[in-house]
């Protein structure tokens, strides 16, 4: 009667092996040739360490394993060319001093390292794939005395899986070659497989870690018009106050500093006073107090196009395109510019004009900032031009030019 | 594994290469078993192994403190400033690759070589390679300043649609030491696997059993399994031999490309895959030899073991002598006079004390090892050793800062002086090494175990009958 493995009165399976066990290699080795020689295919030898010609002992083939490893080799080789030549040659031509935008020479390291790295994933997960490793349960660890086969033990074991297996016959034979008690594994019944929750929940969790990298794949495929998110900040978080901020530090709150009392910033000392203000004295002048001509006109013509025309009109009848824009949308807080050629903007005097278009009125802003003295000064006169283009009486045209207009 | 190695005739061509020294002792599979598993296995490690852990994981503790000052402050905290921008940090890159080249190369180019001596040291020096690793890694990773774009370095398609300029050897650099590393830990990794199946055997409490039982992934020591282990760790081997070489070949590209001079020679792969290799070594005997003593391995790291490990760092001092005596006569023979002036500077300028130093310790010390007493005793050998660590920093050094610090430009020589956070920096990988070397003293196999027992006599069919065991066998 064959000892069994598992002396529990749990429930069992069936036979899995029958297995011998010895004291060393030289017995081990050749009980392995008997083995083999009575025809059996279906059996394992287990020692603590590789013993030197088993595999011939045992009839075992040669593994395929140094092919896989050549194939996952040459992968990693020609991925890596492919690599560098697409994203340094055609996905993001470098021009680095008029060299070939790919040659080998340069791309020999890293096709070596990526073909190591390839080939060695090759052997690890290959030999372990091969193996059926990991599997941290099999029938022969029922075995009562197995811990000595990664110590100093020795076993055989003739699978019932075998063609020629018979359990008589096979102990027996067994029995002929090892003097220790010959012992039957069974396949337990549990067959110590991961419980169906454990592996759903893994499957859950492993979709959930995967959402990520798809959002992040997905959004590589969609336009965005919102700026790139990046955890850390660099430069879009500086240590600055902005424009209008509060600070504290200061007795009166502001963070933009006025200028100090008895200074005058770099050009902007006013040396002519109607120059700069547009007054003489306490009144506005009437007289643009610089010289009138036709440079004077285009400059002011081409600034007033620029800056005024959008919300005055070409013409200055207050219908710009921004304007006409805002009367279609019908935006409620939207106030018309106004039209140059309203007999109280004609009344103006020229200084008043100038003081308008540096320092705004009502709705309209401040040009200070953009439009520079003279050229302010330039718009005024073209103002002029326009209003008197658009007002214009008999008395305006020279008398030599009435007879050819019929007047 | 080494059992490969020594060719097909079973009986006699097995024996001839055999030598009673590998192990010493009258050693049996299960003593050889009791013996390194009983490291791991007792209940407290001795009291000098908490007295070094204290001090080490102290050190790795200001490591972590620092490169937190440093990643939150930015590079400044460091000396390196205008013109010298690589300082320290690369110096000690450079420093900590070299030392892992030894357990790649004892893993590797020895088993090619079929030296079945490195059997009872490879799984240390391994282990030492790849803490060397984590400690080289470190610094390329938080140079760079903004350490959360270092991903800029590895070729992911990202929203500036760019990508990394694959012809700077910066860029081979990534590519060479992050590949080195992980195939270090996979070919360590899988050496492992047959050695945690013998702890989860041996483990007492579920705990052990379980996490060594999780990580031997279900080994059973089947043959079929032991044929496509040995193949993969054969392939394994022949892979990592040329990776090792190229690791170092690599790294010397970051400056020999460049055009500075002392830089720019063509020298530099060999010479420094030569003083990678005599600084690995040195490594391994500084660690080794307390270890063996303190853990009780005298019997399978014997003296043997140690001497020719002194006996390749005599030889690969001597080539990195040969090395720096090439690079004079070549400064000079070149007729570059930006070069000679850069040799000269090295010899006579204002760091000569390093320099000299440097060929004391590099070239002079290791001489000693031609002596039989200096090679085997304990005490001398691991002084030549340290002081071979201390020279090959300081080579890096020499490199490094001297050839930075006056180039071409006359008005931009500069001078560098380290910060506190440099020294404390450099002082806590050691730290960090050391943690790791010492839990992975306590709590993985040091020796090979399954490999160990392959170099037994009695490991071999139609050895002696019962040299193997106390039964005896019944064939």
């Amino acid at each position: 009667m064959l000892e069994p493995a598992n002396t529990a009165a749990a429930p069992r399976g069936k036979l899995h092996a029958i297995v011998a066990e010895f004291d060393d290699v030289t017995a081990v080795t050749e009980a392995a040739k008997r083995v083999r020689d009575a025809g059996y295919t279906q059996f394992d030898v287990y020692s603590p360490f590789p013993i030197h010609g088993i595999e011939r002992a045992m009839g075992v083939r040669s593994t395929r394993l140094p092919w896989i490893v050549l194939a996952c080799g040459l992968s990693g080789t020609a991925g890596a060319l492919l690599l560098q030549w697409w994203t340094n040659a055609v996905d993001y031509p470098f021009k680095i001093s008029g060299k070939p935008l790919f040659g080998i020479p340069a791309a020999i390291p890293i096709t070596f390292e990526l073909t190591v790295l390839f080939s060695a994933f090759a052997a690890f997960l290959g030999m372990f794939a091969l193996n059926r490793l990991p599997r941290h349960h099999h029938p022969i660890f029922e075995h009562p005395r197995f811990k000595r086969a990664t110590d100093d033990g020795f076993f055989l074991a003739i699978e019932a899986a075998d063609t020629r297996f018979d359990a008589n016959r096979t102990r027996e034979l067994l029995q002929s070659l090892s003097s220790h008690p010959i012992v039957a594994c069974d396949e337990p019944a549990d067959d110590g497989a991961t419980p169906r929750w454990v592996r759903a929940g893994l499957v859950s969790v492993a979709v959930v870690a995967l959402i990520p990298f798809a959002l992040a794949l997905a959004s590589r495929f969609q336009d965005s018009s919102k700026p790139p998110f990046h955890i850390v900040g660099d430069m879009d978080w500086q240590t600055r106050y902005r424009a209008q901020a509060a600070n504290p530090h200061y007795a009166d709150g502001r963070a933009m500093r006025p200028d100090v009392a008895g200074t005058v910033a770099f050009g902007e000392l006013a040396t002519d006073q109607v120059l700069a203000t547009g007054k003489t004295g306490a009144d506005w002048t009437t007289k643009i107090p610089l010289t009138v001509d036709a440079a004077l006109l285009q400059r002011g013509r081409a600034r007033y196009g620029i800056y005024c025309a959008p919300c005055h009109g070409i013409a200055g009848y207050g219908d710009g395109l921004v304007a006409a824009r805002a009367s279609e949308l019908q935006e409620p807080t939207w106030v018309p510019p106004a039209s140059l050629h309203d007999a109280v903007v004609r009344g103006r005097a020229a200084g008043q004009l100038f003081d308008t278009i540096l320092n705004g009125v009502r709705t309209m802003p401040a040009y200070g900032r953009q439009i520079p003295r003279d050229d302010a000064w330039a718009i005024v006169a073209y103002v002029r031009a326009l209003q008197r283009s658009q007002n214009a009486t008999t008395e305006d045209v020279p008398p030599a030019a009435r007879a050819a207009m019929g007047l | 594994m080494a059992g490969d190695a020594h060719g097909n005739a079973p009986a006699t061509a097995s024996r001839s290469w055999f030598r009673p020294s590998l192990v010493e002792g009258d050693q049996d599979f299960a003593s050889v078993t009791r013996r390194v598993a009983g490291v791991v296995e007792r209940p407290k490690p001795p009291r000098a192994w908490y007295i070094a852990i204290t001090i080490s994981g102290t050190l790795t503790l200001v490591l972590f403190s620092l490169v937190a000052y440093l990643i939150a402050t930015g590079v400044g905290v460091w000396g390196n400033n205008a013109p010298a921008f690589w300082g320290w940090d690369i110096v000690n890159f450079v420093f900590w690759v070299g030392i892992a080249h030894a357990g790649t190369l004892i893993s590797a180019i020895l088993f090619l070589l079929r030296q079945h001596w490195r059997t009872s040291i490879n799984r240390a020096a391994e282990a030492m390679t790849l803490f060397a690793v984590c400690c080289a890694g470190l610094y390329p990773a938080i140079h760079v300043g903004r350490i959360w774009l270092a991903y800029w370095l590895f070729p992911v398609p990202n929203q500036m649609s760019m990508w990394p300029n694959f012809r700077s050897p910066l860029l081979w650099d990534v590519f060479a030491v992050s590949t080195y590393a992980t195939v270090s830990a996979l070919f360590w990794y899988m050496g492992l696997v047959p050695d945690l199946a013998t702890l989860r055997d041996r483990a007492v409490t579920p705990l052990k059993r379980f996490l060594y039982g999780f990580f031997a992934l279900g080994w059973r020591g089947s043959s079929r399994h032991w044929h496509r282990f040995e193949r993969a760790y054969l392939i394994l081997a022949a892979l990592a031999t040329p990776l090792v070489l190229s690791v170092h070949s690599v790294v010397s590209f970051d400056f020999a490309v460049s055009l500075v001079p002392g830089w720019h020679t063509t020298i530099f792969p060999p010479y420094f895959v030569a003083g990678a290799i005599f600084s690995g070594f040195a490594m391994v005997v500084t660690i080794m030899v307390p270890a063996r003593q303190l853990f009780g391995l005298k019997e399978l790291v014997t003296v043997r073991h140690l001497e020719n490990m002194n006996k390749v760092i005599l030889a690969t001092g001597s080539l990195v002598g040969l090395a720096y005596l090439t690079e004079f006569f070549i400064a000079w023979y070149g007729g570059n006079a930006y070069e000679r002036f850069a040799f000269l500077n090295r010899a006579l300028g204002p760091y000569s004390w390093a320099y000299w130093l440097m060929v004391f310790c590099n070239v002079v010390a290791p001489q000693f090892f031609w002596f039989k007493r200096v090679r085997t005793g304990l005490l001398p050998m691991v002084a030549v050793a340290i002081l071979v660590n201390v020279g090959m920093w300081l080579e890096r050094f020499v490199i490094v800062v001297i050839s930075l610090t006056r180039d071409y430009l006359p008005t931009s020589w500069g001078h560098f002086t380290p910060t506190l956070v440099d020294v404390f920096t450099f002082a806590g990988t050691f730290g960090l090494f050391f943690t790791l070397f010492l839990l992975f003293c306590r709590f993985l196999p040091m020796v090979a175990i399954a490999e160990v027992k392959t170099v037994l006599p009695a490991a071999h069919p139609h050895a002696p009958q019962g040299a193997a065991g106390k039964e005896h066998a019944h064939a």
